[in-house]
Parts: C-alpha cells; structure tokens; sequence
C-alpha cells in the first residue's frame, strides 16, 4: 500500500502520460489501470489508446509499438493530451517513435534492461540514445525493471519465466503511482478479481507492483511527486466509458425507453467493430445482432427489421458507409426509423484504417443516388456518444426517417468519466407505431407538424400496404411516376429533414457572445478546440467564441444569426474543408476561414492557439 | 395462430394494383399460383410478408394483398432476413430473378441458405434480365445471342440448384412455369418447411428469351422430358409411364421399364430428406428428362432457434433486467 507522507509533493493542474512497449508488454492494461485509478481518486480523465494496425507485429519493431495516453486533471481535461509530461518506455522502439511528444525538460523512464544491441537495431538506433547525449534535453530515469522484477518474484511459486517478464509492467506501474502519489488500492483489488483462479499470479503481480512502488520512492532520481488534486466534477456515480462502449448503451437506452426492441445488423470494420462486439453480449435485453456477409447485407437486414417493427441499427466505417449508400436510400424512400453509425476513419477508399479523420461528412450527407436527405448527427466526446445515439434513434422514430450517427476512431477508441445516466431521466421516446386501422389511414399518410409518417408494421390486420423503392403517390404509397407528383415527393422528404430543427437544441456559444472571432468545429474535435479557447480565454482573450456543431442536417435554427455576431469565422475540421462548404452553401455570408489538419491526426493545442491568436492580431 | 384463421379464396390476396407484365409472361401464372396457395396454407393475411429485389419479378409485392416491400438488387435475402429476425411470426416470403440473386445478390443468396432461417424463396428463371430489356444473365447459356451477347454469350451458366445445394440448402424445388397446379401444392409446402426453402421456377419471358424452356414444357414433349418427383415414390416418367432412372456406377441413367429385364422394382425411389445431397445433385445436374418437384427436403435446425436458445440461456444467466442494471454494475465510482 502507498505510504501516508511524502516528502516535497508538488501540486499540478494536470498530467499526461504515455506508455509505451511492444504490443505483449501489457501497455493497454498499464494505461487503464492508471486512468481508472486516477479516476477514482476524482481527477477528470481522458485518455487514447494506439496500437498497430498489425495483429502480431514483431517485437521490438518500430510499426509494433503499442501506446496508451492518459491525460487527468484536478481540472476538466477535454482530450487526452498532444503533448506528454511522463514518458514510460520498455523498449527502444518505443522511445524513437514516442520521443517527439516528449516536453522538453520533462521525465523519460526506460528499462535498460531491454535497451540491448539487438533491440537497439531493431529499432534502428545506430548509437544507444542513453549513452550518446541525445537526451540530454530530458529528465531520463533508467531502471533496470526486467532485472528487478525477476528479483522482486525469485521466490514465488509455479512462475515460468515468460510469466515473470511480462510482469514487469507493474514494475513500471507502481513507479508511476509514485510519482503521481495514487494508492495501489484499485489495481490490487483488479488483480484479485481478476486471477481469482491463479493466486500466484496475484501474488507475482502485486509484488512486482509494491516493488515498482518502493522502488521509485528510494530512488534518489526521483526527487519528488507530484499531486493532481481531485478535479471539480458534477456529483453523481461515474463510470470510465469508452465511446464506442457509450454508443452501443445509447441505443440499448433508447431501445428500453422507447418499449421496441433493439436489431444491429452489421459487419465488421475497423473502428466501428466494438460497437457490434458489445452489443452481442446482451442477448438477456433482447438485443438481435446479426453479422452479415457484407455491409450491404447489414443494412439491408436493418431495413427489414425497421419494417417489422424493431429499432434497427446498422454500424460501420467510412468504406461500410460507401457499400451502404443505395440501401440507405431505400430506407429514406420507405421513410423508416434507422440509424446508421459511421465511425469515421482515415479515408478515402482504405486510407487509415486506424487513425482519424473528419473526411465522410460529405459522403453522409450526399453519398447517395438523387435527392436524399437524411438526418445526420455528430458525437463530440467518448461519453456523449451515449447521448447522440439515443438522440439519433429518438429523431429516427419520432421523424420517421434514417439517420446518420458520425463518430470517429478518436473519441470511439477514447475513453473519459461517464456520469451515470439513468433511463427514467433520459427524454421520452415516442414511436409512431400504430397497430390498429382507423378510417382515414394511408400508408403515406402524414403529422402534420414533423410531416413524419406512421409506422405500420406486419402483423397487424388492416394495415397491409406495400412500400418500395419506386417513387411514390404522395398519400397511398403506390408506385407513381406523375411528374408533379415526384416533384412535391423530392420536396416534402426535404421538408421532413428541415423540420427535425424544431426538435433540436439551439446552439450556443461559449467564451463569447459576439465579438471578433468565431471558432467552429464539430463532431470529435470538440476537446482540443475548446481546449484552445478556454487556454486564450484564460489569457486574456475575451473576443473569440467557440461554437460546436453536433446536429448538421438539420442545422441549429440559429445558426446564421449566431455566424453574423462575429468578425471573423474560422471553420476547424480534421479534412481538407467539408462542413465550411455545408456552411457556405447555407448561408450567404463571405469569409468563411478555414483550418483543416490532413495528417490522421487529432489537432495540437500549439497550433490551434497560434492559429487564433493570429487571426485576432 | 393457424387454427383461427379465416377461410380466404384467392381474390382476398389480390392487391388493388393493375398488373404489368407482358401479355402470356408466366409470371401471372406464379402471382396466380401463389394467390391460391395461400389459403391453403391457413396464415392470416396479416402476417404475410413478401420481399423482392429488382427485376420484372420482383414487381410481385404490388400485386399481393399483404405486407411487402419491393427493395432493391439483389438484397431482398437480407432484408428478408431482418424482418423474421424481427417478428418470427411472420411467413416471409422472397421473390427473386435469375439476374437478381445470382448475379449481383449471389452473396447474400448463398448466405441466406447457409444459415437456414425461415424464409421460403421463388426465384423466377428466365435465363435473361428482363426489366432491363434482354442482357444475358448468370444463367444464359454460353453461346446465347442477347442484346449484350449480340455474337454469344462467352460465359457459361450457373445452375441454381447446384449452386443452392452446395451453399447447403436444405429444400429445393424446381417447377416449370406452365404448371399452376404442382407449382401450388410446392408453395404450401415450402410454407410448411422449417428452414429455408427455395423454388426455382422455370419462368418464360416471352419478349427477350421466349421459348427457352419448351423443349422441356411444352405440352407435347413435357412427359418425356420431365421427370416429377415425389418423396416416397419411384422415379417414373414418360407419356407411357414406362421410362425410370437407376443409377449406374455414378451416373445416373434413364431406362425404359420392360425392356432388357427392367422392372418397376429397379427405379430409384425419391428419398427427398436424405440428408446426403450427392443424389439430389445429381437429380439437378440431369438434363435430359429434366428434374421437377420437390428434390431436396431435408430437416435442419434453423437460424432462429439457435439464436432462440442462445438468447434464453444468455437470459436465465443474466441478472440484468433493465439497462440502469447493467450501467450501474462493474467498476463506478461516487463522486460528492
Ligand atoms: C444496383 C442496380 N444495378 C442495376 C440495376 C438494373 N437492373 C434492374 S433489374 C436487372 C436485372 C433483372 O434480371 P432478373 O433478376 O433476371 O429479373 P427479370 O427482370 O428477368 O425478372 C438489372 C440489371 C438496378 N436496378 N440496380
Ligand atoms: S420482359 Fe419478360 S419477364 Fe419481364 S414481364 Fe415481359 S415477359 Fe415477363
């Protein structure tokens, strides 16, 4: 256990830190067992796991590098961080391809025990960075933790050694909850949980980890450690989520609320495949999964189920989203609730599977055959994934249309502190399913308000009616090929969409009201701009507002009053410009600035601020 | 739900909606096939289902009284497949062409009888795209001159029960499209089947490909050369009754009862559920008499009870009842 008194504790607003090893080096586990400790402790987290698009990459080698980034705070912490304080690295690969993302000044831990000729060359160093000066910019603390570890677990029991190197992230671990002056408690109590079957391998591990713990603490290289207080947060029961996680339980709400019941019909694809993953393990709420044979089958087999009666969901990543376009336009024909998920990634075509990208707005927009409008939504964070995925199931079966959920592998993969929403708080659900015929019916047949149809679905006598892909009699639903009869089709579906803007939040701005610069962004670029806004805020800057978008077809009815209070309007997007052209298309007003990151990055705090700082100049 | 079913005729499933095809398609003979099939087989209007695809037969839906939604190419497998995932209740019923399930929906065809759920399929085989004005198809013969073969066709065929029985499926029948009444009597009983059931019928679209089945359906040479096939019966055919196969080695050969001390007792019985498909593929492979009726019946457990069995012991061993259960359970933490 972690001692009560420490000596010169220094206080810190945040932290950031990256694990890196090779891909067995267990520095996915490290990461979380460091946020969701800090967690606990009341720090708010945020944190980015990044790992090889190769399944088994070979060990030590630069592309085989495994990271996890965890960023906590005694203040709201928005991203996981671009730039590290603490980096732990177990191998040399690990070091050259982290080593940028190091502040300089700040603490480099390495296990020389890894750092031999051999990694050394495969991680194409020519000269051992410990020994050639070029870190003398760092603080780098040298353990030898593979040494240690063996020492720490030479007399426990029924160990091979593979078990006992692998062990020696908890070296690592235990030096870091040093530092950070975080109890061991939550780790301890995983492992026994955890190897409740194997108590010499909780034994081995938490040995390793007391021993990392006192090892740091000894260590006179280690002069002193840093306190992050707990952070201001909302009172409530938390939980650390992961946005893809929050999705999946966003429509098991809406699925619950709404009284229907849930259908995923999907196909795998990176990132987007966590979502199918979770859902198929909660059969005991009567989730259907179905994996199909191919994307185009995945939602198909949604419209099908829309059609009889369920809340039918369909996941995927951009490429899924290109097979799925033709159906998708069934589906806005037949004027069903669907929603259709896209965790967006790098594209086009196969692009970056694993790195993010904002580049299928336009796709999820436009990407289908004629006029085709559908409602399409961002989440912004990995929590309030579960929020717009309710919301996108509530606007599909109130509005009787599909939707398009963005996400992307940033804030899907990510991870935060979610406040526990329970279901009686969240909004109503109010599905229009009818059962019975009344005299007026029609398969067609419109709300006045949302012009949303009703949902008639097999089973039910008086209802039969046939719906298709042909267009159709504004009112029976049959098959009509009137001229004017397509043209007032093409215009009420459009209206449909434009209407969804009474049922959606207005936006509002933060920092400021009015005043010389506008910062836009959406979907999951909401933590590093709003990071970089408050930071200029902070400073001084009382000029520049930030306003986010979530809801994009529909926009916010305030929108274009919101734009002209400003000077200037940057439009931030992680693509070469495609919601300042949704913008520019909207509203007739010049000067629309852009500032667009193509790399399958997220953006830097350091440019974005440079960035506005000259646009206020 | 089958006992108190109405008594309906065939005019209660006919929709309100003008009919389109071609004067003499045999389509109409299908729609009308089916229309008397379904009181017969004592399901409620309501819970009729029919899906199709594209193509001049998948127009079908319009023209029935129930549920149905006419999709899009090649797709109605899938959508088929979500809407009995949805509401197992349902008779769900595909109405496909050649072009549309073995040309651009040949993956979900073959995947959808791969798992066996209940669906019952009709794939209309004209061996042509007919809505699309005379393409050869996956079906055309090599050889064949259409409008996109104008010196032949240099792409050999597939044949659907071959192909159907090597993606498993468990019911396959074949009916030419001049036969309303065994045509019926095959749709109640791929109803009745448990499992996916697929019918191939002989389809003559008299504008593009007129013709292409009469040297089996025609009135005058159709008992010589179709043999149909009846679980439980021997394998007779022939205007005389007196022709059968037997199988020679592994081949299978037509014989003529009588002749080179060849009786009645040397005839292949049909064994439609033999689990085995060897003989029901070589049935299919069979060109001359062709093969009709009920070839291939076999039990299987379905897609949905194994979902059904998987989900009601995922429940039994949950303790989760509502959603809060679960985002309340594991690792959360209090903060005041
Ligand atoms: C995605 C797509 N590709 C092509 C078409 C054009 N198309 C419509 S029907 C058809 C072929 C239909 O042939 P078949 O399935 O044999 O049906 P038939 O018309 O002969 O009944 C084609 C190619 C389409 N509607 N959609
Ligand atoms: S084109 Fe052929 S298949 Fe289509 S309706 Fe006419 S005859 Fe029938």
């Amino acid at each position: 256990m972690i001692k009560e008194k420490k000596p010169s504790t220094a206080s810190l607003e945040t932290v950031v830190v990256r694990f890196v090893g090779d891909s067995g080096d267990g520095m996915q586990f490290t990461g979380t067992q460091f946020s969701d400790t800090s967690a606990m402790f009341g720090n708010d987290v945020a944190t980015f796991p990044n790992y090889p698009s190769e399944i088994r990459a070979p060990q030590g080698s630069l592309y085989g590098v495994s990271g996890f980034q965890v960023h906590i705070g005694s203040i709201e912490v928005r991203t996981p961080g671009d730039e590290v304080d603490l980096l732990v690295a177990m191998n040399p690969a690990g070091l050259k391809t982290n080593l940028y993302a190091v502040k300089p000044g700040h603490t480099i831990i390495v296990d020389v025990d890894a750092f031999t000729r051999k990694n050394l060359e495969k991680a194409e160093y020519d000269n051992n960075p410990l020994e050639d000066g070029s870190l003398e910019n760092y603080r780098v603390i040298e353990v030898a933790m593979t040494t240690l570890t063996k020492e720490a677990l030479k007399d426990v029991e029924g160990l091979d050694n593979k078990s006992i190197v692998r062990s020696k992230n908890m070296f690592a671990l235990g030096m870091v909850y040093w530092m950070y002056n975080r109890s061991t408690e939550h780790t301890i109590e995983f492992l026994n949980k955890k190897f409740s079957a194997k108590p010499h391998l909780i034994e081995a591990n938490t040995k390793v980890l007391n021993a990392g713990l006192f090892f740091a603490e000894t260590l006179e290289l280690i002069p002193n450690s840093y306190n992050i207080l707990p952070a201001k947060m909302v009172s409530g029961t938390y939980r650390i989520i992961m946005g893809n996680t929050a999705t999946a339980w966003g429509f098991l709400a809406a699925a619950e609320k709404s009284g229907l019941e849930l259908f995923l019909g999907s196909y795998p694809i990176t990132p987007a495949s966590d979502i199918l993953h979770e859902l198929v393990k909660h059969k005991h709420f009567g989730v259907k999964t179905f994996q199909a044979e191919d994307e185009i089958a995945g939602i198909s087999s949604a419209i099908g189920a829309a059609f009889a009666g369920d809340l039918a969901i369909t996941t995927t990543s951009g490429p899924g989203l290109a097979l799925k376009g033709e159906a998708l336009g069934l589906a806005m024909m037949l004027e069903l609730p669907l929603v259709v998920v896209n965790v967006q990634r790098g594209g086009p075509s196969t692009g970056l599977p694993t790195k993010t990208e904002q580049s299928d707005l336009l796709q999820a927009m436009y990407g289908r055959n004629g006029e085709s409008p559908v409602i399409v939504i961002a989440a912004s964070t990995p929590a309030n994934c579960f929020n717009y995925a309710y919301m996108a199931a509530k606007l599909a079966l109130e509005h009787m249309t599909p939707v398009i959920l963005l996400t992307d592998g940033y804030i899907a993969n990510g991870s935060a502190p979610w406040k526990i929403q329970s279901v009686n708080d969240m909004p109503e659900i109010k599905s229009k399913i009818i059962k019975t015929v009344d005299d007026n019916w029609s398969p067609y047949r419109r709300d006045n308000e949302t012009l949303a149809r009703d949902w008639a679905v097999p089973g039910n006598a008086g209802l039969e009616h046939r719906v298709g892909g042909l267009e159709k009699d504004f009112l029976t639903g049959n098959v009509s090929y009137v001229p004017e009869n397509h043209e007032l089709m093409t215009k009420t579906r459009a209206e449909k969409i434009k209407r969804v803007e009474n049922h959606i939040p207005l936006l509002q701005p933060e920092f400021a009201d009015e005043g010389d610069l506008l910062v836009i962004g959406w979907g999951g670029t909401y933590g590093a701009l709003h990071t970089a806004v408050k930071q200029l805020h902070d400073e001084g800057y009382k000029n520049i507002g930030f306003a986010h978008f979530n809801y994009i077809n529909p926009l916010p009815k305030n929108t274009e009053e919101m734009l002209n209070r400003f000077k200037k309007i940057v439009v931030c997007e992680l693509n070469n410009g495609q919601f300042v052209n949704i913008l520019r298309m909207n509203f007739n007003r010049c000067g629309f600035l852009q500032y667009n990151k193509i790399q399958g990055l997220p953006f830097g705090n350091k440019e974005l601020i440079k960035k506005f700082k000259e646009l206020v100049a | 739900m089958e006992t108190s079913v109405k008594k309906y005729t065939f005019k209660d499933f006919a929709s309100d909606q003008e009919v389109r095809w071609c004067p003499g398609c045999d389509d109409y003979v299908i729609l009308r096939s089916m229309q008397k099939a379904l009181p017969e087989m004592g399901v409620k209007k309501e819970d009729v289902v029919f899906i199709s695809g594209i193509g001049c037969s998948s127009r079908f839906p319009y023209y029935m009284e129930t549920y149905g939604m006419h999709g899009i190419h090649g797709r109605a497998p899938a959508i088929a497949t979500g809407v009995k995932l949805a509401n197992q209740d349902l008779s769900v019923w595909v109405i496909t062409g050649d072009g549309d399930s073995l040309a651009i929906g040949g993956n979900h065809f073959i995947h959808v009888l791969r798992r066996n759920i209940d669906l019952n399929i009709i794939l209309f085989n004209n061996k042509i795209y007919g809505l699309t004005k005379g393409q050869f198809s996956p079906t055309s013969l090599v050889g064949q001159k259409t409008k996109s073969s104008p010196y032949g066709n240099t792409q050999p065929p597939f044949s659907a029960g071959e192909l159907a029985i090597g993606a498993q499926a468990r019911f396959f029948a074949r009916i030419a499209g001049n036969n309303p009444k065994d045509m019926t009597q095959i749709f109640i009983e791929a109803h009745k089947f448990k499992g996916t059931s697929l019918i191939e019928v002989l389809q003559n679209c008299v504008i593009f490909n007129d013709g292409c089945y009469t040297s089996y359906t025609d009135k005058e040479v159709k008992d010589d050369k179709q043999i149909f096939l009846e679980h439980g019966k021997p394998m007779i055919f022939g205007r005389n009754r007196d022709k059968g196969l037997i199988l020679n080695g592994l081949r299978l050969e037509v014989v003529n009862i009588g002749k080179n001390g060849i009786t009645g007792e040397d005839i292949l019985v049909h064994d439609a559920h033999e689990k085995d498909p060897t003989l029901h593929q070589m049935l299919i492979r069979l060109q001359d008499p062709i093969v009709t009726g009920i070839i291939r019946s076999c039990k299987d457990v379905t897609l949905e009870e194994r979902e059904d069995a998987l989900t009601a012991q995922v429940k039994s061993d949950s303790s989760f009842s509502k959603t809060d259960d679960l985002f309340f359970s594991g690792e959360t933490y209090a903060i005041k």
